[in-house]
């Protein structure tokens, strides 16, 4: 194998590990933020508590997540040197300001870690949680307009002998698919995690643990999750519509669309011929798609057949797209489901399914953003800067890219069995009773 | 001063920031290490864990400022440097993922594993072994460029004098600054067992430290000579180093006022540093680049230097708290918060 395959599947591989950890970074601190926030307003320590363990596996996590991302950020120079020789005259601002919001972040995670006990109030030290969430969310925002910019680069001019001018930074940061990247990362990031702290919660219950804890747990993450989750649909339909105009590549490679009509039929599922490009045992739905990349029934949607071959994405990210689109549905589904168990205050023990539901709805989350950052990454095949420098121009020349690989995956192996038995370790040996009980005792003498 | 130069100076910063806030880590990591070889832990990792755990993501974000920054402001910087390390990159990528994780696990038990222990402190040592061939490189004489493909010839640099100088002066003067804030520290946490423990180490390390800049600039002159001719004219510049290095040996040695002896060890290092900057200047890499063909396009640095200024007004009061909070609070140092 060469260089080029190798380097993308190091890249690949190191992003599909990052995100995991990325996406708990990013989204975690809002809630740890509204549980203390809410603990300390309505005098709860349940929720207090909650917030301190929610905080002490976040470190863990957001540790691999600092560490996978230095990997990332360094990797950009040492596998695509040729990308970033080009590239950076454009897009080093945001990559900048993407290190700027982490040294915040860094800054006041530190701070709100060591000082849970050092303030006379507690709100100083909740007030600490707030440059966190700005900062690693501002982080995500910065990072994602660089990967928009690889999408639907602007705000510059490429001179023959292939030299950048006439730079425009905003143009460049706020290219045309910045503000529905950015808003499905963002929403999607933050329902995930809603979900994977609801799941903790709902696991518990099932375990047999009746304390009300696990159910302000479950109350509050549910809840919020729901919003988010219409919040993604949202972001995701406006997605589509940007991918119709902007990249339509990209739209008819994950929804197998050849020919350019209107009234455009939606396929999910099926199995593709390739020769003949013909669709079976796929479920259609007639002008959905259309509606989807255009908002009426009868707009028109370009077909893969308008693109040269050569420059067709592979076909396989319509799986991948029906995916995460399916697991968007369930997300919704069941936390509306939970919220009308919640409003007809039925207890919610009772239900069983309920529970087990909330607990797949985690690692189906999880999918979801693997999948969503594959189809768009891979979407985008052949192209590392759309329409401008393809893949295999910017990979390195140097040789032992296979070696590399090969450490970096140890690696990553290493850190994952590390943080799990951590994790589990962490909670197993401190089950939340004990510290239930000592914070209840506390707050009635 | 022409953009060039003010993007130079704020990396060359940065770097100096990484160098001392680093090398207080990496060499905490060997004594942690030595110490628990030795079966003296029990009395300095207490200060070490009560300073590091806080700031342990600070300080790595310093390394990558400066290279985000680098690449920013000077593109073509990715190319060769990108090209020409990708094993040592790599291997330095490793350690330092191995050692960041590490913080996150020491406090649910990694600081009680001996395995653990031991890498990290063996990754205190790799580390700054692995980033200071970036420097060698930096003189040239390592990369081959034939046609469009560049070629790192890594067995030079395994056999090179000179790089090999400048990883000892990287390790010693890692142990030394180290030893000399943690003596610090330990003075402030009133915890005299460990000062003393301390102190030792830092005069150990303090001759090391100083020969082993002699070696390097001997190997200087014979390695790039160009280079070592500017370095002769900001000589003033090392000598003003060499005379922080002797006050601040002189108040350790007496035990006296610690906090500006280690003051004095940032003066030492930080007018070594910046002669050795300035006379590196004008090239990034010897003879491929120089500050001034690889500078980005001026609207690209002009914003960089924006965002820079707005950054800081960001960052300082920011730094001020942390240390506010964990290094000149008195109470949290002796450890009763």
């Amino acid at each position: 194998m060469d260089s080029v395959l190798w380097s993308r599947i190091l890249t690949a591989e190191t992003l599909a590990f990052h995100i995991v950890w990325a996406t708990i970074g990013v989204g975690v601190p809002i809630f740890i933020c509204l549980a203390e926030g809410w603990g300390i307003w309505r005098k709860d320590p349940h929720f207090i508590l909650l917030a301190r363990r929610w905080t002490r596996g976040f470190v863990i996590t957001v540790a691999i997540g600092v560490v996978t991302g230095t990997c990332i950020g360094l990797m950009l120079s040492l596998l695509w040197p040729k990308f970033m020789q080009l590239a950076g005259n454009v897009i080093s601002l945001p990559l900048f300001m993407e290190t700027f919001a982490f040294f915040f972040e860094a800054i006041f995670l530190g701070t709100y870690l060591y000082t849970w006990d050092r303030f006379q109030k507690p709100v100083y030290h909740w007030l600490t949680s707030i440059p966190i969430i700005i900062g690693s969310s501002m982080s995500a925002v910065f990072i994602t307009t660089v990967n928009s910019f690889m999408n639907t680069p602007a705000g510059f001019k490429l001179s023959a002998s292939g030299r950048v001018s006439h730079i425009d930074l905003i143009a460049a940061m706020l290219n045309p698919s910045t503000p529905s990247e950015v808003g499905h990362v963002l929403s999607s990031a933050y329902a995930t995690c809603g979900f994977l702290l609801a799941a903790i919660a709902a696991w518990h219950l099932l375990k047999g643990k009746t304390h009300v804890y696990y159910k302000k747990a479950l109350h509050l993450t549910m809840a919020i999750s729901f919003i988010l989750s219409l919040l993604t649909f949202v972001a995701g339909d406006l997605s589509g519509k940007f991918l119709a105009t902007w990249q339509p590549a990209k739209l008819a490679a994950g929804e197998w669309h050849f020919d350019t009509r209107t009234n455009a039929p939606l396929v999910i599922g099926g199995i593709l011929d390739e020769k003949n490009l013909e669709v079976k045992y796929g479920l259609e739905i007639p002008s959905a798609l259309s509606f989807l990349a255009t908002g009426s029934i009868d707009g028109k949607v370009t077909g893969l057949k308008e693109i040269p071959r050569s420059e067709w994405p592979p076909l396989f990210i319509h799986y991948l797209f029906d995916a995460m689109v399916g697991i968007g549905f369930y997300l919704i589904f069941i936390s509306a489901a939970y919220l009308a168990y919640w409003l007809s205050k039925k207890e919610i023990i009772q239900s069983r399914w309920l529970l087990r539901g909330i607990v797949l709805a985690a690692p189906l989350a999880f999918l979801a953003i693997e999948f969503g950052w594959i189809y768009a990454e891979v979407g985008r095949q052949p192209w590392i800067i759309t329409g401008l420098m393809r893949v295999d121009q910017a990979a390195t020349t140097a040789d032992n890219v296979g070696m590399v690989t090969l450490m970096f995956s140890l690696l990553y192996l290493l850190l994952a069995i590390v943080a799990i038995s951590v994790l589990s370790r962490l909670f197993r040996g401190r089950p939340a009773e004990t510290e239930l009980h000592a914070v209840e005792g506390r707050s009635r003498t | 001063m022409n953009l060039a130069m003010v993007g130079i100076t704020v990396l060359w910063t940065f770097l100096y920031g990484y160098l001392l806030i680093a090398s207080i880590d990496f060499g905490a990591g060997f004594f942690s290490c030595y110490s628990m070889l030795t079966g003296k832990d029990h009395i300095i990792n207490r200060i070490i864990d009560r300073y590091l755990s806080p700031v342990w993501e600070v300080t790595n974000v310093f390394l990558i400022f400066f290279i985000v920054g680098l690449v920013g402001f000077f593109p073509e910087t990715a190319y060769y440097y990108g090209t020409a390390l990708l094993i040592p990159g790599s291997v330095a990528l490793i350690l330092l993922t191995i050692r960041g994780s590490f913080y996150a696990f020491a406090n649910y038990g990694a600081r009680k594993s001996k395995f653990y222990l031991l890498l990290y402190g063996l990754t205190g040592l790799f580390i700054p072994a692995s980033l200071s061939t970036v420097l060698t490189i930096s003189e040239g004489g390592f990369i081959e460029k034939t046609g469009d493909r560049l070629l790192f010839r890594a067995d030079l640099l395994f056999t090179s004098h000179y790089s090999w100088s400048v990883v000892f002066l990287a390790l010693v003067s890692i142990l030394y600054i180290s030893a000399s804030f943690l003596t610090f520290y330990a003075d402030r946490a009133n915890d005299l067992q460990a000062r003393e423990l301390l102190r030792k180490y830092a005069l150990f390390w303090s001759g090391p430290t100083i020969l082993a800049s002699l070696w390097v600039f001997w190997e200087l002159s014979r390695h790039n000579p160009e280079h070592f001719s500017r370095a002769l004219s900001v000589g003033w510049m090392f000598v003003t180093s060499f005379f922080c290095f002797c006050i601040g040996v002189c108040l350790m040695w007496k035990r006296k006022n610690l906090g500006i002896a280690f003051i004095f060890v940032m003066f030492q290092f930080a007018c070594a540093f910046f002669g050795y900057g300035i006379s590196h200047l004008p090239y990034l890499l010897y003879p491929f680049i120089t500050i001034h063909t690889a500078l980005t396009n001026t609207t690209m640095g002009m914003a960089l230097v924006i965002a820079f200024i707005a950054g800081l007004l960001l960052l300082i009061p920011s730094i001020g708290l942390l240390l506010w909070l964990f290094l000149f609070n008195a109470g949290y140092v002796r450890g009763k918060k």
